[in-house]
């Protein structure tokens, strides 16, 4: 492999990282970016977004997220981000490639930073990730008074398959949001989950995978609309445990 | 109306259509077109192939186009048209309430004319509110809380001034509040798409129904959690009805929840016209069946009289409409499927 192809494949697996904080899935697989192009140690990515209209502040986290995960390779001296064909598309790209907050590159229409956003979607896709992982465990013959009542620690030594293994490793990127004591499985809000009532509680996060898989569903139409290509791939019809898996792989 | 594989005979009410102005003539500015393009993109994304339409042709179809797909080839029997102004990015609106009067006039059994505010406009507004009731008789009115207006960047309905107007309208017997919580107008530093307002204002306005459009979508985690709590909250199905033909095993999952959460009586047909056309959706919706394992899940079925709740029964409940009278003037008459009976 020459030096150029390993390092395009670094930024590939960089950007791969980057999650769409909404649909909880990598930008990469939902076909955000049209190009990486690299000149030594100079690195600059093209993306794109299913409309005109999606949400500046999203569209902001996601460039900004591109940015700081490229420039985290060792051998990175500049990194620019460039979206195309967007309402905001001057201010998202002057305020990315400036390094600046959203609120310096929105100086007029916003007043506040998107920490509150970027922990809301967090603890979202903490509990669509929970949910799943779960799931998987329940399905192994895992009782779940054991499943509640192991700590981080124990969850961690586990024996599961690669699978299980992803879906785990998933999870345990998104369990510091959510605070609480050191078990592993808690509510977003760090509670403890009662036995009893698990699969009222299971029943009750089930609505916020769903939401993300609709939406992820309807981003992908959009944007193949909007720009003529034919969906990233998908199976026709993932469940949502398939979906996922595939987004673990 | 739509004629069941039994035999039985189905009341539609269209909760949510629009005849919309998009051509190039009407487009003031670089956002007009993009807002077209983008429903478009709707569109094209969830059609069934045959269903598509030309860009051109969907820009601005006309009323009587809209009337055809409708009531003559569509199976509608009463349409709701919402309205949405965007004066900024059209020079005549993109379909206003005074435009859709028109077809109103022409055709007065068949429309329900709703009306808009918003609660930035001040007292002048509250006047005009009461002004356009009056005109309109309206029963109902459709709300952008995301739209742009000046410095404002949306609103929230739990705001102070959004509580004045919910107060005029409850007053004026508007008692159906359409919410669209989407992305009509960029949000910036808040999110719009947030339905928590929606929470607070069914709480204090308990005469009040509330229509999340699209079922609070991208929110539809959040709408379901508030929607069980707030008997008068209901969800519009429009965007969410077309995945029917091209992701059937996500509808069938959504619409499940929906009823676990809402229950049958608390979810609205909704077309979207133009974006889609009645007629296949009603279809595909009366011959769908929810899968086996999707009805354990959660322990809801889709049966022949909840469809027909979706379809009519809900929203004629909310807007008082009498469908054994409307049936008895319109159903087998010898002008029935020609709306050109009325004057």
């Amino acid at each position: 492999m020459t030096n150029e192809q390993a390092r395009t494949n670094q930024v590939r697996a960089a950007l791969d990282r980057v999650t769409d904080p909404e649909l909880d899935e990598s930008v990469l697989e939902l076909g955000f970016i049209t190009g990486i192009d690299i000149a030594d140690d100079e690195v600059a990515v093209t993306f794109r977004l299913p409309t005109y209209w999606c949400a500046a502040n999203f569209s902001y986290l996601m460039a900004s997220d591109m940015r700081d995960a490229v420039a985290g390779l060792p051998w990175v001296r500049s990194v620019s981000v460039v979206l195309d064909e967007h309402m905001f598309v001057d201010a998202i790209n002057d305020g990315v490639a400036k390094s600046q907050d959203f609120t310096e590159a929105f100086p007029t229409e916003a007043n506040a930073d998107l920490a509150g956003i970027r922990l809301n979607f967090g603890l979202k896709s903490f509990e669509r990730r929970q949910e799943v992982l779960l799931r998987h465990l329940l399905a192994l013959g895992h009782e779940p008074t054991a499943i509640l009542a192991l700590d981080i620690a124990s969850l961690e030594r586990l024996s599961l398959n690669a699978e299980g293994d992803s879906l785990r490793t998933r999870y345990l990127e998104r369990r510091p949001l959510a605070n609480g004591p050191a078990l592993a499985f808690v509510t977003r809000d760090g509670e403890k989950i009662m036995d009893e009532t698990l699969n009222i509680y299971l029943r009750n996060i089930r609505r916020v995978g769903l939401n993300a898989e609709f939406n992820g569903a309807l981003c992908r139409g959009l944007l193949a609309a909007r720009y003529g290509d034919t969906p990233s791939v998908l199976p026709a019809e993932p469940e949502l445990i398939d979906f996922m898996r595939l987004g673990a792989r | 109306m739509y004629k069941a594989k039994n035999g039985e005979e189905i009341f539609i009410v269209d909760g949510h259509v629009h005849n919309w102005d998009a051509s190039p003539e009407n487009i003031r500015n670089i956002h007009g077109k993009q807002f077209i393009d983008c429903f478009y993109g709707y569109h094209s994304a969830l059609s069934p192939p045959e269903q598509v339409w030309s860009p051109e042709k969907f820009a601005k179809y006309g009323p009587d186009q809209m009337v055809k797909d409708l009531f003559e080839d569509g199976p509608d029997d009463i349409a709701i048209f919402q309205p949405t102004y965007l004066k900024d990015f059209y020079k005549t609106g993109f379909n206003t309430l005074e435009q859709n009067n028109v077809l109103k006039q022409k055709y007065p059994d068949r429309f329900i004319l709703n009306g808009a505010f918003d609660p930035r406009d001040g007292e002048g507004g509250l006047e005009a509110l009461e002004a356009q009731a009056e005109t309109y008789k309206l029963k109902g009115v459709k709300l952008y809380t995301a739209e742009w207006k000046g410095d404002s960047r949306g609103y929230k309905l739990s705001d102070p001034a959004a509580y004045k107007y919910l107060e005029k309208a409850e007053k004026l017997g508007i008692k159906n509040i359409h919410v669209h919580k989407g992305p009509t107008i960029i949000p910036l530093d808040r999110d719009a798409f947030d339905v928590a307002d929606i929470d607070h204002c069914a709480t204090d306005f308990p005469n009040l129904n509330f229509i999340v459009e699209h079922c609070g979508l991208p929110r539809l985690d959040d709408f379901c959690w508030i929607a069980v709590q707030e008997a008068n909250v209901y969800g519009g199905l429009a965007v969410v009805l077309p995945f029917i033909h091209s992701r059937p095993g996500y509808f069938a999952k959504v619409i499940s929840e929906l009823l676990f959460w809402l229950g049958e009586d608390r979810i609205l047909f909704g077309s979207d016209y133009g974006i889609w056309t009645p007629q296949w959706l009603v279809d595909r919706f009366m011959n769908f069946e929810l899968p086996e394992e999707v009805m354990k899940e959660t322990g809801k079925e889709l049966t022949l009289d909840i469809k027909k709740k979706i379809l009519g029964g809900n929203a004629a409940r909310l807007y008082g409409v009498d469908i054994e009278a409307h049936k008895k003037k319109h159903w087998h008459a010898a002008e029935h499927r020609e709306p050109a009976m009325a004057k």
